[in-house]
């Protein structure tokens, strides 16, 4: 509990130096591919405690997006700011970004040689330095927050899909980070498992996370999201929060994309 | 319909969802059943079990005739041996036998040499089984190990010292296969990551590196290291001939171990750099923490597989003129004595190699055993 009370702490200032609590910010970004051009300007602010479902076809860059605050992907051009911090190829910066912004990947992406609870200590201990026990305390609720306290000992290849993806989210979050990407949580999943990932991601967006979710599940945009983002090509189509959204959209694509993905 | 199912619920159909587990019929386990499906089932698979039962049924007599049953273990020449049996002389072997281990090694001195192999076996324990006792401590002193072992094998310091051209047989096989397999791990690991790198000239420089070390014969490295060597270091330096041997061994070896861990690091999904690198950890913590231990998990059989290599090339010494355990046994032929035994020479030195390395294989396999974390 006290790591908490410290993150929330020194989150205070940076807020207020900010002015208008806003955690990301992204100033006409832009990103290629080699030739081709994936994000184009991009112009994106989230403030803290807002939870943001991104949505669009696929290929049309809403996962490079988010990849792109944590730096797994390189923007050429533009700003990027996260936590008060700006995104450079300053190796220092990215780990600091890196240690306050969870990610969750839509292959899980857990490490099979390592056991549930061994996933989720190994970035508390190395990264932010916790002693083992205490590592294993916290990994432990975490572990009961998802529901899967009694499978810790296991090693991921034993899990079912969905399992893994709570484990994935349990991992990310021992690491007390202000911000949560998800991307594509439970693209990868069978359909009886979605709704346990889901619930996790509904009880931990309730708890005030900020969360910034890729995904078409529209259930979950349309009770969790404050605002839905709808991308196609690259850019940001159309932005509303989720009742206007979904009801009354604005846009030509995206009708069509809501028509193509409510159709079934 | 209905009462026909009831009367026979074994074979018959349950309510749907009420179907429960039944042991598998008895004609799909047991001995019998495993003779018969994979020793005689079809046509093939009984003519290739035939034919196995006769080569067994023609060599295993003839080979534990010779070898034991028949075979001579004491005698002063190879007249004596065929005096008392028409098999295996061992008698030569046994004769022989402190040669074959020490080589040229001062007998006096020769407790050092046990004590040393003593030694490497308390400093393997350790490192190969991850619930030896006191297993720390025990890390501490496979890492101490090298200078200990160097320490007593060539002396100084209190104790006299032994050229290390008087080193032979076993256990210079030993020495230079065990140091090559030590060092040319971690190197291997170095210069595959160092391939992947992107940085341009650290790429370039371990691309090159392996790149020559592997379309070199050992031979010739051997030979470099015997001729030329000397000429880059100072003159009037003592540089050892059996250290410039170790230096080449574990080098070439080494661009091997490189090319195996590369084809390991390659099967590791990009998903685990990024949920690694996603946490914030470092770029050599990725590594050691994450990506290594699976890379080289799938790279054992690789691994071992150079290393059986590098073992075995340890006979490859013979050629700047040390006798290793082979280089013994042929020079032995030349005895007047016991002329005409090199039967009994080859197949001495080919089962210390196999026990050897079917020893290593066989601790890999319990490696990889061990290492599963799947379902």
């Amino acid at each position: 509990m006290s790591e908490v009370d410290i993150s929330e702490e020194s989150f205070t200032p940076i807020e207020s130096s900010m002015g208008e609590e806003e955690l990301i910010q992204i100033v006409a970004m832009h990103k290629w591919y080699g030739e081709f051009h994936v994000l184009k300007d991009i112009n994106l602010a989230v403030k803290a405690r807002e939870r943001i479902v991104v949505c669009g076809p696929s290929g049309s860059g809403k996962s490079t997006l988010i990849r792109c605050l944590n730096r797994l992907e390189e923007h050429q051009q533009g700003t990027v700011i996260v936590n008060g911090i700006e995104l450079t190829g300053d190796l220092k910066k990215i780990e600091e970004i890196r240690r306050e912004v969870g990610i969750v990947f839509q292959h899980f992406n857990l490490f099979p040689h390592l056991t549930v609870l061994e996933n989720c200590t190994l970035g508390p201990i190395w990264v932010r330095g916790t002693p083992k026990k205490e590592a294993e305390e916290s990994a432990m609720k975490y572990l009961e927050r998802v529901k899967i306290p009694e499978q810790a000992l296991k090693f991921p290849g034993q899990l079912s899909g969905g399992q893994q993806q709570r484990v994935a989210i349990a991992r990310s979050l021992c690491m007390n980070p202000k911000i949560m990407l998800f991307d594509e949580p439970t693209s990868a999943l069978d359909p009886e498992m979605i709704k346990e990932v889901l619930d996790v991601m509904i009880e931990l967006a309730s708890t005030g996370m900020t969360m910034i979710v890729v995904s078409h599940e529209m259930g979950f945009a349309k009770t969790v999201a404050d605002r839905v983002i709808f991308m196609d090509e690259g850019q940001i189509i159309e932005q509303n929060e989720p009742h206007e959204f979904f009801d009354n959209p604005q846009h030509e694509r995206t009708q069509l994309f809501l028509s193509q993905i409510l159709a079934h | 319909m209905t009462s026909s199912e009831t009367q026979n619920p074994t074979n018959g159909s349950y309510p749907p969802g009420t179907h429960p587990d039944l042991p598998p019929p008895s004609t799909a386990y047991g001995p019998v059943h495993w003779i018969k499906v994979n020793l005689f089932g079809g046509v093939t698979n009984t003519v290739l079990t035939l034919l196995f039962a006769y080569m067994l049924w023609k060599i295993v007599p003839f080979l534990t005739e010779w070898m034991f049953l028949d075979a001579a273990f004491t005698g002063e020449s190879r007249r004596d041996c065929e005096a008392t049996a028409g098999g295996a002389c061992w008698a030569f072997i046994g004769s022989r036998l402190q040669l074959f281990i020490y080589g040229f090694y001062p007998e006096a001195q020769r407790w050092r040499v046990d004590l040393t192999f003593v030694m490497l076996i308390l400093a393997l324990v350790p490192v190969l089984y991850d619930a030896t006792p006191h297993r720390g401590k025990g890390l501490i002193f496979a890492c101490l190990y090298p200078f200990i072992g160097g320490w007593l094998l060539i002396g100084g310091l209190g104790l006299e010292s032994v050229s290390t051209d008087q080193f032979g047989g076993l256990m210079l096989n030993v020495i230079i296969g065990v140091t090559g397999i030590a060092f040319s791990l971690p190197i291997g690991i170095v210069l595959a990551l160092g391939r992947q790198s992107h940085l341009p000239i650290v790429r370039i420089l371990c691309v090159g590196f392996i790149e020559f070390i592997r379309g070199v014969p050992l031979i010739t490295l051997l030979f470099v290291a015997a001729v030329m060597l000397s000429y880059f270091v100072p003159p009037g330096t003592n540089f050892d001939l059996l250290v410039r041997v170790l230096i080449m061994v574990t080098l070439f070896a080494s661009g091997y171990m490189a090319e195996v861990i590369r084809g390991g690091l390659q099967a590791i999904p990009k998903g685990q750099y990024e949920a690694a690198d996603g946490m914030g950890l470092r770029y050599w913590q990725v590594m050691r923490l994450v990506i290594l231990p699976q890379a080289l998990k799938i790279s054992i059989p690789g691994i071992v597989n150079t290393f059986i290599g590098l073992y075995k090339d340890t006979t490859l010494v013979i050629v700047i003129g040390r006798l290793d355990i082979l280089g013994i046994g042929n020079s032995s032929l030349a005895d007047s004595k016991w002329q005409g035994l090199s039967t009994e020479v080859y197949v001495f030195v080919a089962l210390f190699f196999f026990i050897s390395c079917f020893s290593i294989s066989r601790y890999s396999l319990y490696l990889e055993k061990k290492l599963h974390t799947e379902l």
